[in-house]
C-alpha cells in the first residue's frame, strides 16, 4: 500500500476555491501533486454524475470545492450545490463508495493555506482507503 | 477534424524550474488532434503571442491551449491574440501549470507528469469547444430614478447633464426629501432650504428629465438596458395642466386641522395642500381621508374658489409604462417612531421630540418661524437635554448599527437651540462623539467650546414628568457613572436611523437583495458600492445605509457616472457563457420537458417561459428559454436539469465529461 | 392544563394576605390552584450569591416535583420566587451548556427535570384567564399607580412577557377591573428590596421616593405583584414616613386584592385587614377618597 499514490479530481468554482489556488501557487506553498483541478463556473454548475463517472474512470478521491455560504459571486447557487450534496451523501453509501473519499469544502479566494491543507489531508485520507476500483467496470457507460 | 496547437511557457523559470517543459512539449505533440507543440520563455511576451498567431495561421488551428499561469491573469490576452490571427476567442484554453503545478510541487516526475495531465485535460476540452459570438443587449438610454430627495435629485441632474432622459419618481406631492425639512446644515450651518431648492427647480426646468410626483413604482421587470416599469400616478384630484399653483384652495379649506407629516406633526395643513411654500412642483393634493367632501359627500368649497376649475373629485390613479435602461435606487430613509422608547416618555409627552421634529421647530420656514416653543405650552424651553444614539447601538432595540449622523446633528442642534435662546442650557448625553469627516470634529468642538454645550457621556435610563419638568435620568460615566438628574424643559431624541416601511417591498419588486435592516445590499462593500447585484440596478443615498448629505451626493453622483457609461454605449456586449436551453428540428423541437426546476433555482430570475407554437398557432409546448440579459452563467440549472435540456457555454456537459475521461485516462485520451 | 401554584415562604407569612387574596380569586374565576406537593425554598436573595449548584438545584427541585404532579405550568405570585424559576429554567434549557447542566443538577436533586412546565407569574396568570370583565360586581374606579418592581419584568432577555422598562401587563389588567392606571415615573425603580433588614434606611429612602410620586400624581392606592414590594411600602411606611418627614395616606394592595374588591369579594377574605396601612376600600361603588388611620402601632382589624 505504501506505493500507492492516489488519483484525485478536484472540481472547483472559479471565483473562490480556483482563485485560492492561485493564491497557494502565488504564495509558494507546497502540497500533493496528486490532485488535479478542474475549473468551474460554480459549485451549482457540478452534475454528481460526473462524480460517479469519475470514479469509474480511475479516479480515487474526489474535492469539490466552491465559495464560502453567503459570501458568494453568484448569490445562491452554491446553497443548491450544499443541499444536493447533503442527499448525494446519501446516496454514495449506498452505491459502495466510501463517504471519505469525497471531500466537501469551502475554500476563498484568500484561504491560500486551507486549499493546500485541503488536498495533503485528502491526499492522505485516500492513501490510507487505498485504490478504488469498484466502479472500473462501468468505465465508457452512460453519458460521455 | 481537431487541429489543435499547445503552446507551453517557461515563465523565465518560474514553470521550467520544476517542469520538465521539453518533456511536456513532445507528449502534447502525441495527444491525438494535436499538430502544433511549441515551448518558449515568455508565451505572454510579444513574440510568444506572435507564434500563437502565426502557427493559428500556418497550421490552420481550430483550437488553442496555452499551458502557462493562470487564465484568472492571461486568459483574456491570448484570447485577443487568438482573434486577432481570426480564430475565434473562445477556441483558446489556458491550462494552468504554473500556480496549480510548478509553484506547488517539488522538482520531479509526478510533477511534469501532472503538468502533462493538465495539458491532456484541456486539450480534450477545447476539442469540444464551439465559436461564440459574444451577446449584444441594445440600450434604452432613460433612466429611472426612485426617490426625489437630494440623492434622487443629484442623480437625476447628473445623468440629465449627461444628455440623457431620467424619469423621477417621488411618492410624495413634492421632491425634496428630508433635506427639505432640514433647519440649517452641518458643518457650515448654511440654511437647507436655500441650498437645496435651487437644485428642486432645477429638476423641474430641466428637458430631460420627466417628474412624477405623488407617484409610486408599480413593477418593474427586464434586465439591465431594458427594463419596462409600470408608475402609479397617485390622483391628486385636480388637473395639473390647468392649475397655476395660487394657493387659494388651500387657504380656503375649512379642514385645517390635520397634522402635517412635512412638520413632522409640529404643524397643521388643511386637507387640500401642498407641503411646504418651494415644492415643486407647486401643485396641491387633495388628502382623501381627511377632505370633507369624500368622507361626508358635501363642502367641494376648493372646487368654487379655483379659478381655473383644476379640481377633479372623480379622478382615478394613473398607471404610466416606462422603458428604461437602468435604475438609481434613493428611496432614502426614515427615523425611528412610535412606541419605540417608552421609557423616554416618545410618543407619550409632547415635549420629548424627535431630530425631525427640531429641525422644523429651528426652521424659519417651520410651525414656530423657527422660535424655539415647545409643543406642550409654547414656552421656550429654558433647559434642553439632547440624547444621541436613541436606539442605535442597541440590540436590545434590535439596532446593532450605529446610525451615523447623529452625533453631528446633535451638535448642531444644541448650537441652534443656543444661538436662538442665549440663557438657555444645552446638555447632550452621548455614548462617544463619532464626528469623522471634513470640518466635523471641529464643528463638536465648537458647540463644546464656544457655544458651552455641556456633553455627558452616560446613558439615559428614564424620563418622566413631574411639575410640567422632564425628569431626565442619566449617569455621567465620566465622573464614575455619578447618577444624575436633569429637570429639563425639553427633550430631543436622535432616534435611530431606519429604513423606509416600504424598503423590503420595494425591493423585492426590483430585485434586489437587502440587509437584515432593509437598507439594500451594494455589490460590494468596497469596490463596488453603488451598484447593486443586479446588473443595471444602482444605489444612491440613504436607502443603501444612514448617510450625511455630502456622502449622499457623492453616491448619487457616482450611480450617475455608473449610468451615464452604461449609457456611452448603444449596445452592451457580454460574455456568452451563459446557459442555452436545447433547441432543435420538429418534430421534437427541444428535449425540454418543461418542469421548470431550473427556473426555481435561478439567482437571477434569467429563466423565462417560451411558448412553441405550431404555424397555426396551436401551442405545442412549452419550455425554458434563457434571458440573455440576465444570465450570469454559475450554471446551477445545468446541473439540477432532469433531461439535460440545458447547457453552459463555455462549460458544457461534452467539455467537462471529456476533461474528466482525458484527466483519468492517461494515453487514451481521445474521447 | 393543570395549573400548580407554589407559594414560596412569603405567600404563608408575611403575604399571607396575597395568598389569601389569590384564593378567593381563583375561585370566583373557577380555577383550582393545587399547591406542588413537598416544595422547597427557591433560594431567593441568598443562594445565588453563595453557590451556582444550590442556586440552581433547588428551583430545579420545585419544577421536577411540578412535573411529577403533572403540572404544565407553575404559578408563582412572589416576583423574587418567579424570578429564581424563571432563571432556572433558561439556565438548564435555553443557555449555552444547558445540556450537561440540566444533567448534573438532575443528579444533585435526584430526581429528572425536564422543563415541561412553564413559569409564569401572576400578571401573566391573570392575562390569561378571559371573561374577567364580565364578573364584575362593583368596578374599581379609582386611579391607581401600577407598581412593578425590579424582578417582575426582568431580565429582558429571559423575562419576555412584558416590555422591561415601560411595562403594560398591570396597567391593562387595572383597566380591566374598571381603575385608572395612571402614567408616573416609579413603575419599575427600585423599592430597596432585599436591603429590608440590612439598610433599612436605604429602603426607607428609596420607597419614599416612589410613595411621593404615586402621591404627587393623584393615586388612590399603589398597586403591587411582590411581597417585598408589599412589605418595603406598607410595613416599612413609619420608617418612610419618619425619614421623608411626613406622612403618606396611601394604601399598597396586592393586584389580586384589587381584583378581589372589583369581584365583590368581602374584605376580610382578601386579607385587607392585615395591612399596616389601613385599606378603607370596600367592594360597593364608593368613591370616597382612601384614609390612612394613624400609620404606624397597631394593627386595627387584625385577627
Amino acid at each position: 500500500m505504501s506505493d500507492f499514490e492516489p488519483k484525485i479530481v478536484a472540481f472547483v468554482c472559479n471565483w473562490c476555491t480556483y482563485a485560492g489556488a492561485d493564491l497557494t501557487g502565488t504564495n509558494r506553498m507546497k502540497y500533493s501533486p496528486r490532485v488535479t483541478i478542474i475549473r468551474f463556473p460554480c459549485t451549482g454548475r457540478i452534475d454528481f454524475m460526473l462524480l460517479l463517472k469519475a470514479f469509474a474512470n480511475g479516479a480515487d478521491g474526489i474535492i469539490v470545492s466552491g465559495c464560502h455560504p453567503n459570501d458568494y459571486h453568484y448569490s445562491s447557487g452554491n446553497f443548491h450545490a450544499r443541499r444536493r450534496w447533503i442527499v448525494f451523501r446519501g446516496l454514495l453509501d449506498f452505491l459502495g463508495i466510501d463517504v471519505r473519499r469525497v471531500q466537501f469544502s469551502w475554500v476563498s479566494a484568500a484561504e491560500g493555506a486551507k486549499w493546500a491543507q485541503l488536498v495533503d489531508a485528502t491526499a492522505e485520507q485516500i492513501r490510507q482507503l487505498g485504490p478504488f476500483s469498484g466502479y472500473h467496470k462501468l468505465r465508457g457507460a452512460g453519458v460521455e | 477534424m481537431a487541429r489543435i496547437g499547445v503552446f507551453i511557457c517557461h515563465c523565465g523559470e518560474n514553470i521550467s524550474a520544476t517542469v520538465d517543459v521539453a518533456k511536456v512539449a513532445a507528449a502534447a505533440a502525441k495527444i491525438p488532434g494535436v499538430v502544433h507543440s511549441v515551448d518558449y520563455k515568455y508565451m505572454c511576451s510579444d513574440p510568444g503571442q506572435q507564434m500563437v498567431s502565426s502557427a493559428i495561421k500556418e497550421k490552420n488551428l481550430t483550437g488553442v491551449v496555452v499551458a502557462a499561469c493562470s487564465p484568472r491573469m492571461h486568459e483574456p490576452t491570448f484570447r485577443r491574440a487568438c482573434a486577432e490571427a481570426g480564430l475565434n476567442p473562445f477556441l483558446c484554453e489556458m491550462a494552468n501549470i504554473r500556480e496549480h503545478c510548478s509553484w506547488v510541487h517539488e522538482k520531479g516526475e509526478a510533477t511534469t507528469n501532472k503538468a502533462i495531465d493538465i495539458v491532456r485535460t484541456l486539450v480534450a476540452k477545447v476539442k469540444k469547444n464551439k465559436a461564440l459570438l459574444p451577446i449584444k443587449v441594445p440600450v434604452t438610454k432613460t433612466a429611472l430614478v426612485l426617490g426625489g430627495g437630494i440623492a434622487g435629485i443629484q442623480a437625476s441632474l447628473d445623468i440629465a447633464n449627461s444628455g440623457h432622459k431620467v424619469i423621477l419618481v417621488e411618492k410624495e406631492p413634492s421632491i425634496g426629501g428630508h433635506m427639505s425639512q432640514l433647519s440649517e446644515t452641518f458643518p457650515t450651518l448654511d440654511c437647507s432650504q436655500c441650498i437645496l431648492t435651487p437644485r428642486m427647480v432645477e429638476v423641474a426646468q430641466n428637458p430631460n428629465i420627466t417628474l412624477y410626483s405623488y407617484a409610486e413604482l408599480e413593477s418593474l421587470e427586464g434586465f439591465i438596458g431594458n427594463f419596462k416599469a409600470r408608475i402609479r400616478k397617485k390622483a391628486r384630484s385636480l388637473d395639473e395642466k390647468l392649475c397655476t399653483g395660487c394657493g387659494l384652495c388651500c387657504q380656503k379649506c375649512p379642514t385645517k386641522k390635520i397634522a402635517s407629516d412635512f412638520d413632522a406633526g409640529l404643524g397643521m395643513r388643511p386637507a387640500i395642500y401642498v407641503p411646504f411654500p418651494q415644492a415643486v412642483p407647486n401643485k396641491p393634493v387633495i388628502d382623501r381621508e381627511h377632505c370633507t367632501y369624500y368622507l361626508k359627500g358635501k363642502c367641494r368649497l376648493c372646487e368654487k374658489v379655483c379659478p381655473t376649475q383644476a379640481i377633479r373629485f372623480d379622478q382615478a390613479d394613473e398607471i404610466v409604462e416606462v422603458e428604461v435602461g437602468a435604475v438609481v435606487m434613493a428611496t432614502g430613509f426614515d427615523i425611528k417612531h412610535g412606541d419605540f422608547f417608552p421609557e423616554y416618555g416618545y410618543g407619550n409627552y409632547r415635549d420629548v421630540i424627535d431630530g425631525l421634529q427640531f429641525e422644523r421647530m429651528a426652521s424659519a420656514s417651520g410651525p414656530t418661524l423657527g422660535e424655539m416653543r415647545r409643543p406642550s405650552d409654547g414656552k421656550v424651553p429654558e433647559i434642553v437635554v439632547f440624547i444621541a444614539c436613541a436606539g442605535s447601538r442597541d440590540p436590545a432595540k434590535g439596532i446593532e448599527y450605529c446610525s451615523k449622523i447623529c452625533c453631528m446633528y446633535t451638535a448642531k442642534h444644541a448650537m441652534l437651540y443656543r444661538h436662538k435662546v442665549h440663557h438657555g442650557k444645552p446638555y447632550v448625553f452621548y455614548m462617544d462623539i463619532r464626528a469623522g469627516g471634513k470640518m466635523y470634529e471641529e464643528f463638536v468642538r465648537r458647540a463644546i467650546e464656544e457655544d458651552g454645550v455641556q456633553y455627558i457621556r452616560g446613558r439615559v435610563s428614564r424620563i418622566y414628568e413631574r411639575g410640567g419638568k422632564l425628569i431626565v435620568k442619566g449617569a455621567d460615566t465620566l465622573l464614575g457613572a455619578r447618577p444624575m438628574e436633569i429637570e429639563a424643559d425639553m427633550v430631543v431624541l436622535a432616534t435611530a436611523g431606519v429604513a423606509n416601511p416600504g424598503a423590503e417591498a420595494l425591493a423585492q419588486k426590483v430585485h434586489i437583495s437587502y440587509d437584515s435592516h432593509h437598507f439594500y445590499s451594494e455589490a460590494h462593500p468596497k469596490l463596488r458600492p453603488v451598484e447593486t447585484n443586479t446588473a443595471g440596478i444602482f444605489l444612491a443615498g440613504a436607502c443603501q445605509a444612514p448617510k450625511d448629505i455630502p456622502e449622499s451626493v457623492a453616491q448619487a453622483s457616482g450611480a450617475a457616472a455608473k449610468v451615464a457609461a452604461l449609457f456611452s454605449q448603444d449596445e452592451l456586449i457580454r460574455e456568452p457563457l451563459i446557459a442555452v436551453v436545447d433547441r432543435q428540428a420538429p418534430p421534437l423541437y427541444s428535449t425540454c420537458v418543461g418542469c421548470f426546476l431550473c427556473q426555481t433555482s435561478c439567482p437571477y430570475q434569467a429563466i423565462e417561459k417560451e411558448e412553441i407554437r405550431g404555424r397555426d398557432g396551436q401551442l405545442i409546448k412549452t419550455v425554458a428559454k434563457v434571458n440573455p440579459g440576465l444570465c450570469q452563467g454559475c450554471g446551477t440549472c445545468v446541473a439540477l436539469c432532469r433531461s439535460k435540456s440545458i447547457d453552459i457555454q463555455g462549460f458544457s456537459h461534452e467539455q467537462v465529461y471529456a476533461e474528466v475521461l482525458a484527466l483519468l485516462n492517461r494515453g487514451e485520451s481521445d474521447v | 392544563m393543570k395549573t400548580g401554584f407554589y407559594p414560596g415562604c412569603s405567600m404563608k407569612g408575611s403575604a399571607r394576605e396575597y395568598s389569601e387574596s389569590l384564593m378567593a380569586v381563583a375561585k370566583v374565576l373557577g380555577r383550582e390552584l393545587p399547591e406542588i406537593p413537598d416544595w422547597n425554598c427557591c433560594g431567593a436573595t441568598a443562594a445565588h450569591n453563595l453557590d451556582r449548584d444550590l442556586a440552581l438545584a433547588l428551583p430545579a427541585r420545585i419544577l421536577a416535583a411540578a412535573e411529577k404532579a403533572g403540572m404544565d405550568e407553575v404559578l408563582v405570585p412572589c416576583a423574587a420566587c418567579y424570578s429564581r424559576l424563571s432563571v432556572t429554567r433558561h439556565e438548564l434549557l435555553d443557555a449555552k451548556g444547558s445540556e450537561a447542566l440540566r444533567a448534573r443538577i438532575s443528579g444533585l436533586i435526584e430526581a429528572e427535570y425536564r422543563g415541561s412546565a412553564k413559569v409564569v407569574n401572576i400578571l401573566e396568570w391573570l392575562a390569561g384567564i378571559g371573561g374577567l370583565e364580565g364578573l364584575i360586581q362593583a368596578p374599581f374606579a379609582r386611579k391607581v399607580a401600577c407598581y412593578y418592581g425590579c424582578l417582575l419584568v426582568r431580565p429582558a432577555g429571559i423575562v419576555k412577557f412584558d416590555r422591561p422598562e415601560e411595562p403594560q401587563s398591570m396597567d391593562r389588567l387595572m383597566k380591566k377591573i374598571g381603575a385608572e392606571p395612571l402614567d408616573w415615573a416609579f413603575k419599575t425603580e427600585c423599592c430597596g428590596a432585599g436591603f429590608s433588614i440590612s439598610r433599612n434606611d436605604l429602603v426607607a429612602r428609596l420607597s419614599g421616593l416612589i410613595l411621593d410620586d404615586a402621591v404627587a400624581r393623584g393615586a388612590e392606592a399603589v398597586i403591587v405583584a411582590c411581597p417585598m414590594c408589599h412589605l418595603n411600602l406598607d410595613m416599612r411606611r413609619p420608617n418612610i414616613e419618619k425619614r421623608a418627614d411626613k406622612k403618606f395616606r396611601i394604601p399598597v394592595l396586592y393586584v389580586t386584592q384589587a381584583i378581589g374588591l372589583a369581584l365583590g369579594i368581602a374584605p376580610k377574605k382578601l386579607g385587607l385587614q392585615r395591612h399596616k396601612v389601613t385599606v378603607r376600600f370596600s367592594p360597593a361603588v364608593d368613591k370616597s377618597p382612601a384614609e390612612t388611620l394613624p400609620p404606624s402601632g397597631t394593627r386595627p382589624g387584625e385577627a
